[in-house]
């Protein structure tokens, strides 16, 4: 229950750092893709800000035994970059530059009264699904302790 | 569009890594927005637990729509068509399951802890995505 609390208070403070730094906006992710146009830096001064915390959190992560709410902490191996991996990220890039959207400003996009949020995501969970009944292993990263 | 101050930026992605440290210091979790999507609509069977994932999944709107409401309301702009959307989704539906996360996850979550998989992952959707805008806007013309 607690971890449940803690997931609902860490989703709205990310949701709320999509909205301050107007990534929930497609033509203000585009405007940073778009290197030969009007380039935005935007996104580049919100993912250097999100690296700070989030790299010191896997800093003092070391120090820990544990997380404060879990028994153990659920990080994937660093494993070797597979053909998967890159063909899977080549295909979200794709996309991404396609609409502008990628997962989660698209899911704050449902409620900010975009209905082309609605579209995409309703798309996004084909994809998933088609991925889902393709048949290969499951793709699941080895995480250092089995999930409970 | 108006360009965006780099303080409020930096500050909305001081709050994104902050949101990604104490998932991970609290519950011991990635903030992966795809994956945590998956779980959720139990498309995938693994990541965290549902209710975890789900809480994630419903938070996130609610943190949008606070900050819409009481902070900055913002002006999304989105020039794709109905089919463009639709080939987007598709694509980063299958691409995030494929490759195991999109921007959150490799980008926020997994280089801010030097993993190779996501450092790799990351410069490749971004490559991709730059050629994808580039091809569009100036040799197309969409």
């Amino acid at each position: 229950m607690r971890n449940d609390l803690a997931a609902l208070f860490v989703g709205a403070i990310f949701g709320a750092g999509l909205v301050l730094s107007d990534m929930v906006n497609p033509a203000r992710v585009q405007a940073f893709l778009d290197v030969a146009g009007r380039w935005d830096p935007t996104l580049m001064f919100v993912m250097g800000a999100a690296l700070v915390p989030s790299a010191l959190a896997y800093l003092v992560r070391r120090k820990l035994v544990r997380p404060v709410l879990a028994s153990h902490f659920f990080v994937p191996e660093n494993a070797a970059p597979d053909r998967r991996l890159l063909t899977g990220a080549a295909l979200f890039g794709v996309g991404w530059g396609i609409a502008g959207f990628c997962p989660g400003p698209a899911l704050a996009g449902l409620v900010l009264g975009a209905w082309q949020a609605w579209l995409f995501v309703a798309a996004m969970f084909a994809g998933m699904i088609a991925h889902r009944l393709l048949p290969t292993p499951a793709n699941a990263v080895p995480t250092t302790q089995s999930a409970n | 569009m108006e360009p965006l101050s780099p303080f409020v930026a930096i500050a909305g992605g001081l709050l994104i890594g902050t949101a990604a440290a104490l998932l991970l210091l609290l519950n011991g979790r990635i903030a992966g927005v795809s994956g945590m999507l998956a779980t959720t609509t139990r498309i995938d069977s693994g990541g965290p637990p549902w209710r975890q994932a789900a809480a994630f999944i419903v938070g996130l709107p609610l943190g949008a729509v606070l900050i819409a409401t009481f902070v900055r309301r913002p002006d999304l702009v989105i020039a794709a068509s109905p089919v463009a959307l639709v080939v987007a989704g598709l694509l980063v539906g299958f691409g995030t399951r494929l490759g195991n996360g999109c921007t959150s996850g490799h980008g926020v979550c997994g280089m801010a802890r030097l993993s190779p998989r996501s450092i790799l992952a990351t410069l490749t959707f971004m490559a991709t995505a730059a050629l994808t805008v580039f091809v569009a806007r100036h040799l197309v013309g969409i």
